[in-house]
């Protein structure tokens, strides 16, 4: 099928460059840190989508991914000197194979429980680097700021940095899109619909399962190295919030799973809500407890997001709202 | 003999000494048969007989207690259903299991794409379509499979099975829930597709329709395998009768396709 007909993937295409672009053309500093934030979460957002929303396993620690890619990319930098492209294409290798191990270990559970295992996979990563001296144990790595001379200075890694994530973000929903309507995405879809039904007409399920996990993983894992880079710090408390996970599924659940628009729309939303939430003295503690309300709102009343709302209450929509 | 004659002799699906235990349940127990090429062999018995587990049994969904499952001459007795399916084997569900977010089409491809075709999506597109314009299903292609009405999904059902181009096609019950119309038709479909010189191992509780289909049939009580035999000389066999239905009239009545369903 020629993927490239379908109006959603331009949809998708021109927000994410005006999007992209607009703290170039309005030259606004604030514009920018708001747009990196929301890029960085349509990234996080679309990669969890193909483990989410193609193949039907909720990851809810997902973030562990990010949070090592950090890690991986800072202490590259800082101690062996790596530049910055490297560590980025190592922390996305270093995730991957994390999800190669976890898949071949967790992902014979289903439903809850692999749920379940994730979130204690990512407790135990964040206590062993806790322990872990290398990479500092609980006071984590702090870059010099003289790395950035390398970049052009920190101004200029601040653009640097906004255009990889930007890149990166663009690359993920392309990609997501060409899977979606690949063959080896219908038998992601064909999991996620009915696991036993897939196995009996020839789906593979262990491996397409665990091929799913470390697609999802590769993009936050080098995005976690930018971040931390453009941080310049890491420090294991906020490398695995486990808050940070459960942000992506509703981000995912907002949008709607298992479309491509849906990541992207429920991650700007919930940025901009987010940023108005911890702006407005009232609800600034309270951004958990309402990204959970969220949450349970989805769940009970769309559960299909969004996009997959319109979707099936429009039905013309279907095809532009893939 | 060449090894490619010894595995073209060989029955497509023999069924040797197969057990299949479920805590103190023993759902299947002793069964053994050959189903060689072309053949259509129909199974019977009464609700409980094992009739499903034994297919569980054959396509991998199951390990068998005991026993082994042969086909196309190799052990696939322990296998995972994703590696029998593709020797060359299909089924259908008695409880249909569409993948209900997605489309009709996208449903049939995916058979087409996994199952022993083994085709890339443009070819399995292809076959999908051909497939569904076969069993009538072409004007629904677009529609979400979970929206679809039972006979449609027993269609789709057939359709994702066959998309894979199996060399052996299991069906449970794809009569059930069926009107006589619908029924005649699907009668007319599997013999359409023994034509196109697949075998067809198929569970039925509609009498007529089976004893009309079956070149032989085999009929399972609590399990056992109690008989074996051409569709009349099961019709005849007073052992099934009783067996079956524990009324010879009622069975008699049954048989002679008086009544539709059981
Ligand atoms: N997964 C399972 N766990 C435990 N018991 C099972 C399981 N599957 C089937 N059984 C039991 O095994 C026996 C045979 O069931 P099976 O579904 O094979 O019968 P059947 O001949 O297909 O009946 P029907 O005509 O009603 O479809 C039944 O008593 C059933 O309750
Ligand atoms: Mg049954």
């Amino acid at each position: 099928m020629n993927s490239w007909k379908y109006p959603a993937f331009w949809i998708a295409l021109v927000l994410l460059l005006i999007g992209g672009f607009l703290p170039w053309v309005t030259g606004s500093r604030t514009t920018r840190e708001t747009m990196f934030l929301i890029l960085l979460s349509v990234a996080l957002a679309s990669s969890l989508n193909i483990l989410l929303g193609y193949a039907g396993y909720v990851s809810f620690g997902h973030i562990v991914f990010f949070g090592l890619g950090g890690y991986v990319g800072i202490y590259l930098i800082s101690r062996l000197g790596w530049p910055l492209s490297l560590a980025t294409v190592a922390g996305g290798l270093m995730a991957a194979l994390l999800a190669l191990l976890l898949g071949l270990a967790i992902l014979r559970l289903r439903g809850a429980y692999f749920a379940l295992a994730t979130i204690g996979v990512n407790e135990a990563v964040r206590t062993f680097i806790n322990n872990f001296q290398p990479f500092g144990g609980p006071i984590g790595m702090e870059l010099d700021f003289s790395v950035y001379q390398q970049y052009g200075g920190a101004a200029n890694m601040q653009w640097l940095t906004y255009w990889a994530v930007f890149l990166l973000t663009v690359a993920v929903v392309i990609f997501s899109y060409g899977l979606k309507f690949s063959r080896f995405g219908l038998g992601l879809m064909a999991i996620r619909e009915d696991e036993d039904a897939a196995m009996v007409m020839g789906v593979r399920t262990p491996s397409a399962k665990t091929i799913a996990y470390v697609l999802s993983a590769i993009v936050p894992g080098m995005l976690g190295v930018l971040f931390f880079f453009r941080n310049s710090s890491v420090e294991p408390h906020e490398a695995f919030r486990l808050h940070r996970s459960i942000e992506m599924i509703v981000m995912v659940m907002l949008g709607g799973q298992g479309t491509v628009l849906g990541p992207l729309f429920g991650a700007a939303a919930y940025e901009s809500i987010r940023s108005y939430l911890l702006t407005s003295p009232l609800f600034k503690d309270l951004q958990l407890a309402i990204a959970g309300l969220l949450l349970l709102l989805i769940v009970l009343f769309v559960p299909s997001g969004v996009v997959g709302w319109l979707r099936s209450r429009f039905r013309k929509l279907w095809r532009v709202l893939e | 003999m060449s090894l490619q004659q010894y595995v073209e002799n060989q029955p497509l699906l023999q069924v040797q000494n197969v057990s299949k235990r479920f805590g103190g349940l023993l759902a299947v127990a002793e069964v053994s048969f050959d189903l060689p090429q072309g053949q259509i062999l129909g199974l019977i018995g009464p609700n409980g007989a094992g009739k499903t587990t034994l297919f569980n049994v054959i396509t991998g969904v199951y390990t068998p207690t005991e026993g082994h499952v042969l086909f196309r001459g190799v052990d696939v007795s322990g296998w995972p259903p994703y590696n029998v399916v593709r020797l060359g084997l299909a089924r259908t569900h008695q409880i249909v299991r569409p993948l209900n977010d997605l489309t009709v089409l996208e449903n049939v491809m995916a058979g087409a794409c996994y199952g022993y075709a083994q085709l890339p999506l443009r070819e399995a597109r292809e076959v999908a379509l051909e497939v569904m314009e076969f069993l009538g299903l072409a004007d629904r292609r677009d529609m979400l499979a979970g929206s679809l009405n039972v006979a449609q999904k027993k269609r789709l059902e057939l359709a994702r099975a066959l998309a894979s181009r199996p060399r052996l096609l299991l069906l449970d019950e794809v009569l059930a829930g069926l009107n006589p119309t619908e029924i005649a038709e699907m009668v007319e479909v599997v013999h359409k597709i023994r034509e196109q010189g697949v075998t067809i191992f198929i569970i039925e509780h509609v009498m007529h329709a089976l004893m009309n289909v079956s070149d032989r049939v085999i009929v399972l009580d609590y399990g056992r395998l109690i008989a074996e035999g051409t569709p009349d000389e099961i019709a005849n066999n007073p052992q099934v009768i009783e067996a079956y239905l524990g009324d010879p009239k009622l069975a008699e009545k049954l048989l002679s396709g008086e009544e539709e369903d059981v």
